[in-house]
């Protein structure tokens, strides 16, 4: 059912080195368009190094890597224009209102002013936050934070938009609800591409991969991940791997 | 330039916001202005001179009377003792002691010469020999003056008679020099500060990551964020040239174009060095520190307070990097001499140098990578 | 209690580049100031126009510029010069022979001799004027030399404390209160205006210490540290520029602690009166700076200042400061003479930490 869809990110023996320490050891994968593929492993595995590199901010030591259709070593700014970004570290202006936040950024992926009026609203209605327009971000709860920084990494409709932990430190309430917002952009057809480190978030994904000290160990849906491994939830097939690979050291 | 205009709306918007900062930015310099601007003279107006008189007779106190009548001068205490006089210039009650010798008098009419002494508190050097030469003249003069009563057809004049014209300054009027120097002074801090801190800020809080994952072009970023502080501080020399053309009479004797003119481009040097340096650090207590560094050896050396001349040879070579300086010498040749363009072109291309440095060193320093 | 003071220690020297900037700038500063600054006149540039050109007006010229205190920058022809000459801003003083100066001398006994200078900056005009002046008297004193008069005041003059009129005895000192007050009171201004700003602040606040605890907590490192370079600094003075310290070293050092617990206490009000870094930085920078070098008397003496600025000064800690270091180091003066001003640095000190504590408990209740 996927095969149809085009690739999006065409990642080949992607190594990153750090002196002598590798942080990315020869990683190889394809997302597709429209799909949430989820980029697991535990902290220090190489994931923010890897995520860094697909959105243009450090070039990789070797490796073939598309993003959007764009080489990573030679067009990064057309990369840029393609892609939303949304860090695990709260990264809006808070001594902005809401409504600055979506102008400036909006202004800077060029979208026309009527654009932003118009996308701004819509943002606002889906999050019924538009009596909090002219409120200064750093009045507004973190759940809601996440919700806008969301909105904001897609305002600009790309293709691709990366997220890097995005639920960390919230509700899971509003981790639900932040769930919904990331299948309505992907049944926009916008690629989501995700790290987490909730296993239960995993489950909502696509396609998995499992980064393990700087190489994937597996990479598959969900459920073909469970059944491989004999268990009963990602967190049981996340806790195998780890264990077999500190048995190998 | 649309993008541009987007930054430019938005750091507008974080400036404004703060009211305390406009505050500081705007209010707090030119309270500074008006007021230090009175601070900084070497002139002596007056010396507290204790008294120990000795001799207790007419000629004595005439020379008293002298030194009480003087504008120069004012008579803090008469002592008795050497020591209590010695202990008032340790208290730091007087600043000079004058010491009439027993048989001043006496020895002047029978010997032809009286003793007295002057003990002058020398910590700090150049004030105590302009009270030390003061004081020298008065009691010249006295002597003059005794002269004449005693020996009327003596010719006394100096042969050599010394006119002084003081050009530019007539009055020597030490405000006039002042306020275009301590002008300068806070717009570079204010100007260095401002876009130093600013990029480090999104650094340490994080924004700047946001902002490396979109397409905005590093000229367009560096652009960005100069020229807001360049507005502002443009904006801040000008209203500072209007506080001192009216409210300290400051003349403005050359090209008011040109002189916002060099500021203009004075403006790129300080704000794209407070750029370069908040490249070059991670936390905005870093990068105070770095241009609180550079911020005080520029102003202390930048000849506003102490003439660049008395400096030994290499500090003067060091000042050939000390952007305050060639500003401060142009504002005030442009303000109280009216100089053109061509009095200091040597300044002005240095300073053009400058700027094309700094800005190239710190678009160079800024990639646009985590 | 100690392990929030040990994490403060670790917070400061981690950071190799903080460490060198916090060291390593005040000694490069006290070592440039010291050397540098200066209000006294040596080879400032000047230009003569001899309109005699004889024997009398080359001998003035030459004793002139053989004091040292000139440099013979250029030598004019014709007055329309002097314009001219001032206006590229090198030349601060001109001196004008008038023709046949040493003729009318012999024959007149008398003859002009103009001194212009450039007044745009009076401060120096005013000295070089002064030295100028100086020369030429001397030159006709030795003149007169056979013409003694009849009745005549002998001045013995003494300069006190620094018979070579040394311009280091003023700034250093001046040095050490800025470099002191600065690090002190900017640093821990802005320390804990970033923990309330990137909100680290708040975990400290519903920890178990109390505010009292998390002040001290903050501010012992860098006591250490200003510490540190108080005596960095007074070893320099002492070593490289051969400043005495006639008085107690001891009291000197009380006395440093002092003042620098009075600048950390400063920092701290900033800190609680502003809400964000830059606003305590540039609070602290227009607040501390310009006032500290301006009206502390470090370069330019309060008694000549009006008396609205006179009276002004007193509330700037660095006055009192500068006159104790002044009073032990040079003078060797205990603290019999200086506890006046101590007073008034405990009271400033207790000011401050009060105010602090107070804006402090406001925030939590």
């Amino acid at each position: 059912m996927t095969t149809e869809r085009p690739n999006v990110i065409e990642v080949k023996n992607l190594v990153k080195k750090f002196g002598n320490f590798v942080a990315n050891d020869h990683l190889t994968f394809e997302v597709k368009q429209g799909e949430i593929f989820g980029f697991l492993g535990a902290n220090g595995a190489g994931k923010t190094t890897a995520i860094k590199i697909l959105c243009g901010l450090q070039s990789p030591t070797s490796g073939e890597i598309k993003v959007a259709g764009y080489d990573v070593y030679h067009q990064t700014n057309l990369i840029k224009r393609n892609i939303g970004y949304m860090s695990q570290k709260f990264s809006l202006y808070e001594d902005l209102t809401v409504s600055q936040n979506f102008e400036f950024y909006g202004g800077i992926y060029g979208l026309s002013r009527k654009q932003i009026k118009e996308r701004t609203k819509y943002f606002l209605e889906k999050l019924e936050l538009t009596g909090a327009a002219n409120k200064i971000l750093k009045e507004i709860p973190l759940g809601w934070k996440q919700k806008l920084a969301f909105s904001v990494a897609i305002l600009h409709h790309p293709k691709i938009v990366f997220l890097d932990e995005p639920t960390g430190g919230v509700d899971p309430v509003t981790r639900r609800q932040f769930w919904e917002m990331i299948y309505e952009a992907a049944n926009e057809g916008i690629t989501v591409f995700v790290t987490t480190h909730y296993m239960d978030e995993a489950e909502y994904c696509e396609r998995v991969s499992i980064m393990v000290d700087g190489r994937i160990e597996a990479l598959d849906t969900p459920a073909m991940l469970k059944q491989k491994y004999g268990a009963n939830s990602m967190n049981e097939v996340f806790i195998r791997l780890a264990r077999a690979q500190s048995a190998e050291q | 330039m649309r993008t541009i205009l987007y930054i430019l709306q938005k750091e507008f918007r974080q400036i404004f916001r703060e009211k305390a900062m406009l505050v500081i930015i705007l209010v707090i310099p030119m309270v500074q202005l008006l007021i230090l601007s009175f601070t900084a003279t070497f002139e002596i107006k007056n010396t507290n001179i204790a008294i120990l008189d000795h001799d207790h007779y007419v000629e004595s106190r005439n020379l008293i009377n002298k030194f009480s009548g003087s504008p120069f001068f004012t008579i803090s205490s008469f002592y008795d003792s050497y020591d209590e006089g010695v202990e008032a210039l340790k208290s730091g009650k007087t600043h000079q002691l004058l010491i009439i010798q027993p048989h001043f008098e006496r020895d002047l009419q029978r010997d032809g010469t009286g003793k007295v002494m002057i003990i002058t508190d020398a910590i700090n050097g150049s004030a105590a020999s302009i009270m030390s030469a003061y004081a020298h003249a008065i009691l010249i003069d006295f002597n003059k003056q005794i002269l004449v009563e005693h020996f009327p057809n003596l010719s006394l004049s100096d042969p050599i008679q010394i006119t002084v014209s003081n050009w530019y300054n007539p009055r020597l009027d030490y405000i006039t020099y002042m306020v275009p120097g301590i002008l300068v002074l806070l717009v570079t801090i204010i100007g260095m500060f401002l876009s130093g801190m600013n990029v480090v800020k999104e650094k340490e809080l994080g924004t700047i990551e946001q902002i490396n994952v979109t397409p905005i072009i590093k000229y367009q970023f560096i652009i960005g964020k100069l020229l807001p502080f360049w507005i502002i501080a443009m904006f801040e020399f000008s209203f500072g040239l209007f506080l001192a053309h009216f409210v300290f009479g400051v003349p403005m004797l050359g090209s008011l174009a040109l002189q916002l003119g060099t500021v203009s481009v004075y403006l790129v040097v300080v704000l794209s060095f407070g750029l370069f340096v908040s490249t070059l650090t991670d936390t905005m207590q870093q990068a105070m520190f770095i241009s609180w560094f550079f911020m005080v050896i520029f102003i202390l050396m930048s000849g506003l307070f102490t003439p660049i001349e008395s400096m030994p040879d290499w500090a003067q070579t060091v000042n050939k990097i000390n952007p305050i300086s060639y500003f401060i010498q142009i504002n005030r040749m442009i303000m109280l001499k009216g100089s053109v363009f061509s009095d200091f072109t040597r300044q002005f291309y240095s300073l053009v140098v400058y700027a094309a440095l700094m800005l190239g060193l710190s678009v160079w320093r800024y990639r646009k990578v985590a | 209690m100690k392990g929030f003071i040990i994490k403060e220690f670790l917070h400061i020297f981690r950071d190799l580049r903080t460490m060198l900037i916090l060291f390593g700038m005040p000694v490069v500063q006290v070592l440039l100031f010291g050397f540098a600054i200066t209000n006294e006149i040596n080879h400032a540039s000047i230009a003569i126009l001899d309109q005699a050109k004889d024997e009398t007006s080359m001998k003035i010229t030459d004793k002139i510029l053989s004091s040292g205190y000139f440099d013979l920058n250029a030598v004019l022809t014709h007055p329309d010069q002097i314009e001219a000459a001032f206006g590229k801003g090198e030349i601060k003083e001109v001196i004008v022979f008038e023709p046949g100066f040493g003729r009318k001398l012999e024959k007149e006994g008398k003859a002009n001799l103009q001194i212009i200078t450039d007044a745009s900056d009076p401060n120096t005009a005013n000295l070089l004027f002064n030295y100028t002046a100086g020369i030429v008297r001397d030159y006709s004193r030795e003149m007169m030399e056979n013409k003694k008069p009849p009745m005549q005041i002998s001045i013995e003059s003494t300069m006190m404390y620094n018979p070579e009129l040394k311009g280091v005895f003023m700034f250093v000192p001046g040095t050490i209160t800025i470099l002191l007050m600065l690090v002190s009171a900017m640093m821990t201004s802005i320390s804990i205006a970033r923990e309330k700003e990137l909100g680290t602040m708040e975990v400290l606040l519903v920890s178990p210490l109390k505010p009292f605890q998390i002040i001290v907590g903050k501010v012992l490192p860098y006591i250490l540290l200003s510490f540190t370079n108080a005596v960095v600094i007074l070893v320099l003075a002492f070593t490289v520029f051969g400043m005495p310290i006639n008085g107690s070293l001891i009291l000197l050092l009380l006395q440093s602690i002092l003042f620098i617990v009075m600048a950390l206490s400063m920092g701290i009000f900033i800190s609680t009166v502003s809400q964000t870094q830059q606003q305590a930085m540039l609070l602290s920078m227009f607040v501390l700076m310009l006032p500290t070098i301006l009206l502390s008397g470090f370069i330019f003496p309060i008694e000549n200042m009006p008396l609205p600025l006179q009276i002004l000064s007193n509330i700037m800690p660095s006055k009192w400061f500068i006159i104790i270091v002044k009073s032990i180091m040079i003078k060797g003066l205990g603290i019999g003479y200086v506890w006046k001003e101590t007073l008034i640095l405990v009271g400033m000190t207790l000011f401050f930490v009060g105010l602090s504590v107070k804006k402090f408990n406001i925030r939590l209740g």
